[in-house]
């Protein structure tokens, strides 16, 4: 399994909980808005953010929190942050 | 910020403002009380001819005192600017003890878990003048200026 494979198939553990949508969620893929596709709310896109710094032992700043809009721009938050450590 | 300018921050007023006083407040934490007066309309229909105050109200009580208390304060603290705050609970999760009755007062204590990217989650617990637990949970909101 990819590194990438592997991180979507965390990241869909993780939002998990918070999905609206589960056609969008079961057909989760990198093109994969977390707003408009899976129907997760602001409030519960913070809970997302915050389970994935403790899932990766990362720091999310707030920059890199706004750009966490889908599943591809938060995979390379993700691997910037890993990268950095 | 006092006590008095935290409340008369608040974006509410009769008869949907439910905090008569901040005992104690910091970034962390908050103590408010507030008293139901007997003739607040809700209680015209809750129940018919039984008034109680109503869970919904109770929870707004702690939402207002244990939630946007602090996020005035975190809002001003960090901007130093006196916008006017933009509020809305996202989710809570409330568990009821014992009913509040017309004319009681209660008090509120709350305690931030975490305040990131704008949302603010705070365990909160509501205690009657007997300091029995009436109510306790957890409240979210998103909270900005």
């Amino acid at each position: 399994m990819s590194d990438k494979v592997k991180l979507i198939d965390d990241l869909k553990e993780i939002v998990k909980p918070y999905i609206q949508d589960q056609e969008a969620f079961d057909n989760i893929s990198e093109a994969t808005d977390f707003i408009n596709d899976l129907k997760i709310n602001s409030a519960n896109l913070v809970d997302v953010v915050l389970d994935i710094e403790d899932k990766y032992d990362i720091e999310i700043d707030n920059d890199s929190m706004d750009k966490m809009l889908n599943v591809k721009a938060s995979l390379e938050v993700i691997q910037e942050k890993l990268a950095s450590k | 910020m006092t006590s008095k300018e935290i409340i008369s921050s608040l974006p509410y007023e009769y008869p949907f403002l439910f905090v008569d006083e901040i005992v104690s407040i910091d970034e962390n934490s908050v103590v408010g009380t507030y008293t139901y007066p007997s003739d607040l309309p809700f209680y015209q229909g809750h129940f018919k001819g039984n008034p109680i105050t109503p869970g919904v109200i109770l929870t707004e009580t702690m939402a207002q005192i244990g939630l946007v208390c602090i996020g005035v304060l975190l809002i001003k603290n960090q901007q130093k600017s006196n916008a006017d705050i933009q509020i809305a609970m996202t989710s809570n999760a409330i568990d009821y003890y014992i009913p509040v009755w017309p004319s009681e007062k209660v008090t509120v204590k709350s305690s931030k878990e975490y305040f990131r990217f704008n949302k603010l989650k705070c365990k909160v617990e509501m205690y009657n003048e007997k300091n029995q637990l009436v109510c306790r949970g957890t409240i979210s909101g998103m909270v900005k200026s």
